[in-house]
């Protein structure tokens, strides 16, 4: 069995991103750049099912600049098999890369694709979802606990309520959340070894996909920014400000 | 122009995030129609045609509907949606589920966990963890848009009495199916719609400290407990209690955080509430920044005195 896993390259998760001064997006120039969090935790799912036997090939595609081939070639460190780089320098948004992962798929024939539940840049949450629907696959979003046998997925889902176990017929998409599991991470040696393992580029062109946006970014704002209140000195100063000046004690 | 709201709902009732969902689609502005998909959800349906400015409800009740899979959630609401300019859902698990693969199937972008409507085509969400705002614009002939509920007042739950008409729900879809759930059973207040949320965080240290020193806190004010990541990731919590940008969004009118840090990603869940208390024993703590009123202590001193103090 064959996993396809798509990497987003993000600004790092500890950067406290600063929006540009013309409204046009957010400062990227000189800032840490990383693979998605919850990308990481789907390279390593893949991972531990071709340690268990599961699957026999891992391969990783990162959509985007130049720079997601340092994206790949990290999770190529944490044990994929061979990376794929759809190169472009256009903007896109979560329905394009949906079809870029699709005809990727079609050329690949994965039975499983594990995405992250969400980019923590444009926090969309769509892509494993719709490339779910362009395949006319199966899905199972925000998983927290996954098994795979006799050519289906059982996956338990992370909602808002609790826990659902869902089974999904394979070739299928799985979304990860947090608590799916905690990866490992690259040793100085596999490092090295990523770096001999095999990278295709291919372009939007070649995939037969127009990834031209459907939302049109008409400005990016700093949020309004919450005042600083006050220190309290004693749990009865608190009690007496929330009760009289704050007025939410009932 | 019309909006078709996808209700969010446990068959007998609306969920709150339903009426927050529904006043955003006023103000879309056009013809509310509320589809209600689930399996003996009459009820739903009936509080659905009780809800002021709701032109019609659809009701889609079939047995395959009980626990629906995103699959079967994306059918109906495809069947629903013929005709309508807008779709929208609560951004909860929910919504996030099923709606991007609507808006796929449809070819249009999602506009996700919108914060604002602007005007009919134009929406402002949250990116980057709630530290920046983006103003989007979609061109798209119909918007498939997920409403953030705690950015919209709900609108009134009575007083309105629209037409229910049944919808044929498509077959069941062979992809997926719904297996078991396992929800938490709490007397509490939900997280998502408390209106007083006591938050702990990994300074709890552990499961027993958890519960112990914020339970009786969380009965005295009639509030939900949320938890950090890190108190998630270490087991003090159910995963679903977690706040923040990869977890549940509140707003609840009081909001205390206890051995809370602040990073980032915790205060996109929780920053917009209307009171903040912060209670950590490092006064330098990126909480501080945000709380109203803030102590700096130890926790298991000061919990247990508030407790007290507030008799
Ligand atoms: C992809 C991604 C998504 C994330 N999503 C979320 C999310 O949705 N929600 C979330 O919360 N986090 C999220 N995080 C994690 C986040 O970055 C922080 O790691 C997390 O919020 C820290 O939790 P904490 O504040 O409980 O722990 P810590 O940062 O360890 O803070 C503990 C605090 O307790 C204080 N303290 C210790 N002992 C005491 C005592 N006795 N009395 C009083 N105070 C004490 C300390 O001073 C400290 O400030 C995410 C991270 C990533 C990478
Ligand atoms: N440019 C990209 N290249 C590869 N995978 C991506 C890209 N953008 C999004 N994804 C995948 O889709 C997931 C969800 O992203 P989003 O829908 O943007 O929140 C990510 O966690 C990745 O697995």
């Amino acid at each position: 069995m064959k996993i396809l896993v798509p990497v987003k390259r993000v600004i790092d998760y500890n950067v406290k991103i600063r929006v540009a001064a013309d409204g046009s997006g957010v400062e990227t120039a000189n800032v840490k750049m990383s693979m998605n969090p919850f990308d990481e935790i789907a390279v390593e799912e893949a991972v531990r099912l071709k340690e268990a036997g599961i699957a026999t090939e891992v391969v990783v595609v990162s959509a985007g600049v130049a720079g997601s081939v340092d994206t790949l070639r990290t999770a190529m460190a944490l044990g994929a098999d061979r990376a794929i780089h759809v190169n472009t320098d256009a903007e896109l948004q979560p329905l394009a890369v949906a079809k870029l992962l699709q005809a990727v798929a079609g050329r690949e024939q994965p039975q499983l694709v594990i995405c992250g539940k969400q980019a923590i840049d444009d926090d969309a949450n769509q892509t494993g979802q719709m490339l779910a629907a362009l395949l006319g696959w199966g899905q199972a979003a925000f998983a927290s606990k996954v098994s795979v046998a006799d050519g289906r997925a059982s996956v338990t889902r992370e909602i808002d309520g609790g826990l659902e176990t869902v089974s999904v017929a394979l070739p299928a998409v799985i979304t990860t959340d947090l608590r799916l599991n905690e990866p490992r991470f690259a040793s100085l040696p596999n490092i090295m070894k990523a770096k001999k393992k095999p990278l295709d580029t291919v372009t939007p062109e070649e995939l037969g996909v127009d990834v031209s946006p459907r939302l049109k970014t008409l400005k990016v704002a700093e949020p309004p920014k919450r005042q600083a209140g006050v220190k309290v000195a004693s749990v009865a100063e608190l009690v007496a400000k929330l009760r009289d000046e704050a007025k939410v004690l009932r | 122009m019309s909006i078709l709201v996808i209700a969010e709902h446990d068959n007998a009732g609306l969920r709150p995030a339903t009426l927050n969902t529904l006043a955003a689609a006023a103000k879309i502005g056009g013809d509310i129609i509320v589809l209600v998909a689930g399996s003996g959800c009459a009820g739903a349906a009936a509080a659905a045609a009780a809800v002021p400015g709701v032109a019609k409800v659809l009701s889609a009740d079939a047995a395959h509907l009980a626990h629906p899979t995103a699959e079967d959630l994306a059918a109906v609401t495809l069947a629903a949606a013929v005709g309508h300019s807008h779709v929208l859902a609560p951004a909860g698990s929910f919504g996030k589920n099923f709606m991007p693969r609507v808006a796929a199937t449809l070819d249009v972008a999602q506009v996700s966990d919108i914060v604002e409507v602007v005007s009919a085509d134009t929406f402002v969400r949250p990116i980057y963890a709630g530290n920046a705002l983006a103003t989007v614009q979609s061109a798209d002939p119909v918007k498939v848009v997920t409403v953030r509920a705690t950015a919209f007042d709900p609108v009134a739950a009575t007083g309105g009495s629209a037409p229910v008409e049944a919808l044929a729900a498509p077959a069941a879809s062979p992809l997926s199916a719904f297996v078991s759930q396992e929800l938490s059973t709490s007397a509490r207040p939900e997280l998502g719609n408390a209106r007083v949320v006591v938050t702990g965080g990994r300074a709890l240290g552990s499961a027993e400290a958890y519960a112990s020193v914020l339970e009786p806190l969380a009965d005295r004010l009639g509030a939900a407990l949320g938890a950090s990541r890190a108190a998630v990731d270490s087991g003090y919590a159910p995963n679903d209690s977690q706040v923040g940008q990869t977890g549940k969004i509140v707003a609840p009118d009081l909001y205390i955080a206890i051995g809370v840090s602040g990073a980032i990603q915790h205060l996109a869940g929780m920053k917009d509430s209307k009171v903040i208390v912060a209670i950590n024993k490092d006064e330098e703590a990126a909480i501080f920044q945000v709380a109203d009123y803030g102590l700096v202590g130890d926790l298991f001193e000061l919990v247990p005195q508030l407790v007290r103090e507030l008799g």
